[in-house]
């Protein structure tokens, strides 16, 4: 099993995180089941995300990786069982106010109409030049894309300006559903190093991937689902074997 | 009469020439709408005449108005009913319409009666509520049935909207607000275009029963200008309406038909 505060607050440690009782799992599934009886697309799930790292939830096609990172930010909600983020049901929680603090990066990068600026101020009104400058560096972009067309981004752009923009609400987790499926290796590497960079800042990521490279490259922890259900957890390592 | 309104069983006989001519054509190229042709006819010949009994009974001055009020009642329950037959993919959506509806006769009888536009009677009732109605309807069920694909076309960018901690009405306006352009375009390029494309039914109706063209187009302009704001009302009624329903109360949008999302 992954040790659930291997990776604990660093940047962050006087803000939500400090409050957070050590062993608390950042998200809990229990006895999760999400769709119709006869179309479950999770069932019974039990399972717990570790407080910091990385940790990647893999499986195959079908499997519910990402019905299980939707449950997260309440874009998807149980049909039964309970998932609690910090040992917080989140279904008594605000769920604008939990999307503003569990972020998310989705599969295929989607851009609003407008300037990047336009976008970055669609999750903060108030944001300037200078806090979007600041944004887009978290983002690996350079101040110069503030003014570009986010139409006219290419995929590994566009990705990294819907990750500033998922930045923008200040998360205290980020999310990220298979964001590298639709970029090529350069773009790939540019994410997964951004990624790490916001677990080594203290913000914890869980990564939704099918690649074991992937997987490998980057999990502090790996949650493996098969047919809507925990097949194993723990570290790649231990979960993987030595490939 | 020395006008077009008297044209006898024998003129409306004779005007089933055109569809003779539909028909063959259907026929020589295989179309097989001949059944549909004569059904269509047959049944739009026997509503219409069952109507134009009832509406005679109905708007005779001798008849209480309260039967005219309570016909425009069933053209609104009616048109309600309509617009959830074209979008069944919406909960609840008769109710919206009725509403929708139900606004639209209240603020267009308002401005038509309200202002001394029309005088209240029977004659005027009735055919102003199907024409405001029978509008409103049209462009209720393009915002319906254009709303639900539209947000299921465009769940991705929605959600990546509910994902940044917008509600539901941040997060759907930019697709409202194209939606509803679409719903009232064509009623607006048909105001444009009044007089000089076609010569709209009101106004040709009156000319061919005698009227003064002049005193016509007059009435034709105040049916369209209520028509263009009914139209506008029903719309946005329907559309904030129909949105409210594709969410659920914790701004999550419903599965949609033809929905695109990944569930891997």
């Amino acid at each position: 099993m992954c040790n659930y505060n291997r990776h604990g607050p660093s940047r962050r440690a006087t803000g939500i995180l400090a409050r957070v009782p050590r062993g608390e799992p950042l998200f809990a599934f229990e006895s999760v089941s999400v769709g119709p009886p006869e179309a479950r697309r999770l069932h019974r799930l039990d399972a717990r995300l570790p407080a910091g790292g990385l940790t990647v939830v893999a499986g195959p096609s079908g499997s519910g990786k990402s019905t299980l990172l939707r449950l997260c930010n309440r874009l998807e909600v149980p049909s039964q069982g309970t998932v609690r983020h910090r040992g917080e049901d989140v279904a008594g929680r605000d769920p604008l106010g939990l999307r503003r603090e569990v972020a998310m990066v989705f599969q295929r990068p989607v851009t609003f109409a407008g300037t990047v600026l336009d976008n970055l101020r669609e999750a903060d009104r108030g944001c300037d030049e200078a806090r979007g400058a600041e944004l887009l560096e978290r983002a690996g972009l350079a101040p110069a894309f503030l003014v570009r067309d986010a139409s006219e981004l290419s995929g590994g752009e566009a990705q990294r300006a819907c990750l500033a923009r998922a930045l923008a609400t200040d998360p205290h987790v980020m999310l990220m559903d298979e964001p590298t499926s639709a970029l090529d290796a350069k773009a790939t590497a540019v994410l997964e190093r951004l990624a790490r960079q916001l677990v080594a800042d203290g913000t914890p990521v869980v990564w939704v991937s099918h690649s074991e490279e992937q997987m490998r490259r980057l999990a502090d922890c790996v949650l493996l689902l098969a047919d809507g259900r925990l097949d194993r957890d723990g570290s790649a390592q231990e979960v993987l074997g030595d490939g | 009469m020395d006008s077009a309104g008297d044209i006898g069983f024998v003129g409306l006989a004779a005007s089933l020439v055109l569809v003779v001519v539909a028909f063959a054509i259907s026929l020589r190229l295989r179309l097989r709408l001949e059944r549909d042709l004569v059904v269509s006819v047959a049944r739009g010949l026997v509503q219409l005449l069952i109507v134009g009994a009832a509406l005679a009974i109905v708007i005779d001055p001798d008849t209480p108005l309260v039967w005219s009020w309570l016909w425009v009642a069933g053209i609104v329950v009616f048109a309600a009913a309509t617009v959830k037959r074209r979008a069944p993919a919406v909960p609840g959506l008769f109710w919206i319409g009725l509403v929708a509806n139900g606004v639209t006769a209240i603020v267009g009888f308002a401005v038509a009666f309200g202002l001394g536009i029309f005088p209240v009677r029977g004659t005027t009732l009735v055919p102003v509520a199907g024409m405001l109605i029978g509008n409103s309807m049209k462009s209720a069920i393009v915002v319906a049935q254009r709303l639900v694909e539209a947000l299921s076309e465009q769940r991705a960018e929605v959600e990546a909207r509910l994902a940044l901690g917008q509600p539901w009405v941040a997060a759907s306006r930019p697709i409202l607000r194209g939606v509803m352009r679409t719903a009232l375009s064509p009623q607006i390029e048909n105001t444009k275009a009044l007089g000089i494309v076609f010569l709209p039914g009101a106004m040709t109706g009156l000319i061919l029963a005698g009227v003064d063209p002049l005193d016509a187009v007059l009435v034709q302009l105040a049916l369209m200008y209520l028509i263009l704001g009914g139209a506008a009302t029903t719309t946005a009624v329907t559309a904030l309406g129909v949105v409210r329903r594709l969410f659920e109360s914790d701004h999550r949008l419903v599965a949609l038909p033809r929905s695109t999302r990944d569930t891997g």
